[in-house]
């Protein structure tokens, strides 16, 4: 349970905030979206890659999603579309795509489906 | 008896012993002329084991002010003290420490800014810092410097308040002039400045916090400023209520302003600075002349006391602004003059408020300019615009 809620903020008067405009919280940073930055998006190869888990330890927003030891997915909420993970995988098993039109596709098969 | 010892001192010296009482924390800050004095001569306490303070010696004032910030983070009572350039080159981090609301002390030696380079004072510096969210105090002598010093940190440490505190003092006519001084018992100076204590601190592993902060999705950045302007309001009635509590401890009562001969006077002179003691004077002589001048002596602008300059003023029908800086709007006026305008435009009796500037880069302002602006007020003969004391006008 958050100490600081913040459900809220968008309707908070100048009264609210805290003093000096601290975070009277650590590790708020998970709360904080911003994926929404990015212009450009990671896409893995689920053949080329043997989990050697290098992108995970390398990518600096935590945004390689890792589930018993396996890469499943990007957290994109959070990933800025670096290219980081792409350039250090030793399997060329990422490739970094146009971040526009990777969402207008998958808008398009989430129509299709 | 509350005054242990009176010497007779240089300015920075008043300064550094007010800072010596405080005891800060931590100190940081870097030698400029005319300030120089100040931190050798507190350095010198902090090397003799006559203070308790960690002192962090920079490389320039733009880190001073830096360290002080991380060192108001984590809770500290936190000192420095600049002029002129030094000041200038704090000017990002003045406004990051009013911003995180961090309670920083800091005697500025009054001194102008380049170009030409001059060392001399003027008030150039600290008024071109008016906006930075700073409460800004003059001081009329050494006196005052160490006395306004004292208070500053109960008025910034202020729980309504919590905003930063410049102190100012004329660079050299202050700073290096030798006056007497009534210094105070070292534990009631030490009672009356209190123990601190800070808002937040980035120094608890059990409550981490994050200062300084983006705000750029979110977007809370005026809901901020305005809680400051708030801060800046409270300061008004703390200045005040500190003053006033002082005057109980040590016997003189401190004010937004002073008045001298101003209660029957027809025209007003208003100074702030060494300048007022001139002004002082030359009022003193006027009235033996029959002149009914009065004066005003400013010692807080920021925040700015409109409503009882007002009050303190209605009775009079002109009133001369004397400036010690230029704000170069091409139009008349310096800041004083302006604020002191503006705060007559809601006023049923609008007086005429006449512009002065004086002693810039140092030109003496003598009691015989004071005169002659009081000469003019009452004769109603003033140039338009800005009236220039003791300015060169024609080649000769
Ligand atoms: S670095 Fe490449 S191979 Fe290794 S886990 Fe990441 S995507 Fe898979
Ligand atoms: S692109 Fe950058 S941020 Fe996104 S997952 Fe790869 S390394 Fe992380």
């Amino acid at each position: 349970m958050s100490k600081w809620d913040i459900k809220d903020i968008n309707n908070w008067s100048w009264k609210k905030h805290p003093l000096g405009a601290i975070i009277p919280e650590a590790g708020t940073a998970a709360n904080y979206k911003t994926g929404g930055w990015r212009a450009l998006r990671p896409i893995r190869d689920e053949e080329k890659c043997n989990h050697c888990l290098i992108c995970f330890i390398l990518c600096p927003d935590t945004s390689i999603i890792v589930e018993d030891e396996k890469v499943t997915g990007f957290n994109l909420q959070h990933c800025k579309g670096c290219g980081i993970c792409a350039y250090e995988c030793p399997r060329d098993a990422i490739e970094i795509v146009d971040e526009a039109e990777a969402a207008s596709q998958e808008n398009q098969e989430r129509g299709n489906a | 008896m509350t005054i242990t010892k009176s010497a007779a001192v240089v300015g920075t010296d008043a300064v550094a012993e007010a800072m010596r009482q405080i005891e800060p924390d931590v100190v940081a800050a870097y030698p400029i002329t005319p300030q120089t004095a100040i931190v050798e001569t507190f350095a010198t306490m902090v090397a003799n084991g006559e203070v308790n303070t960690e002192m962090v010696n920079v490389e320039s004032e733009h880190s001073a002010l830096s360290a002080c910030i991380g060192a108001a983070g984590g809770g500290a009572r936190v000192m420095t003290c600049t002029s002129s350039q030094g000041l200038a080159l704090m000017w990002e981090m003045l406004y990051i420490a009013s911003g995180l609301r961090l309670p920083i002390v800091m005697p500025n030696v009054n001194r102008t800014l380049s170009a030409p380079i001059n060392i001399h004072c003027d008030h150039s510096d600290s008024m071109g810092a008016r906006d930075s969210g700073w409460i800004q105090l003059y001081s009329e002598n050494s006196q005052e410097a160490y006395e306004n010093t004292i208070q500053a940190a109960r008025i910034a440490e202020n729980k309504e308040v919590l905003l930063p505190a410049m102190v100012l003092l004329d660079g050299f006519i202050i700073s290096h002039g030798t006056e007497r001084v009534d210094f105070y018992e070292d534990e009631k100076v030490r009672n009356f400045v209190g123990e601190y204590q800070p808002p937040y601190t980035m120094l608890d592993p059990e409550n981490p916090i994050t200062v300084g902060a983006f705000d750029g999705l979110y977007g809370y950045f005026f809901e901020f400023k305005r809680a400051q302007e708030e801060a800046m309001k409270n300061a008004l009635k703390v200045v005040k209520e500190v003053g006033e509590e002082f005057g109980e401890k040590f016997g003189k009562n401190y004010g937004y302003f002073e008045t001298y001969q101003l209660e029957d006077a027809e025209v007003a002179l208003i100074a702030l600075g060494s300048g007022a003691g001139t002004t002082r004077a030359a009022v003193q002589q006027l009235r033996e002349e029959g002149l009914k001048v009065g004066m005003l002596k400013l010692r807080l602008f920021r925040p700015f006391p409109a409503e009882e300059l007002v009050k303190a003023l209605s009775h009079v029908p002109v009133i001369g602004v004397l400036d010690r800086s230029l704000t170069f709007s091409g139009g008349p006026g310096g800041p004083v003059w302006q604020e002191i305008r503006s705060a007559f435009y809601d006023a049923e009796n609008k007086p005429q408020i006449v512009s002065f500037a004086y002693g810039l880069g140092g030109r003496d302002f003598s009691p015989q300019q004071a005169k002659e602006a009081g000469r003019m007020l009452v004769e109603g003969n003033f140039p338009e615009g800005t009236c220039y004391l003791g300015l060169k006008e024609e080649d000769n």
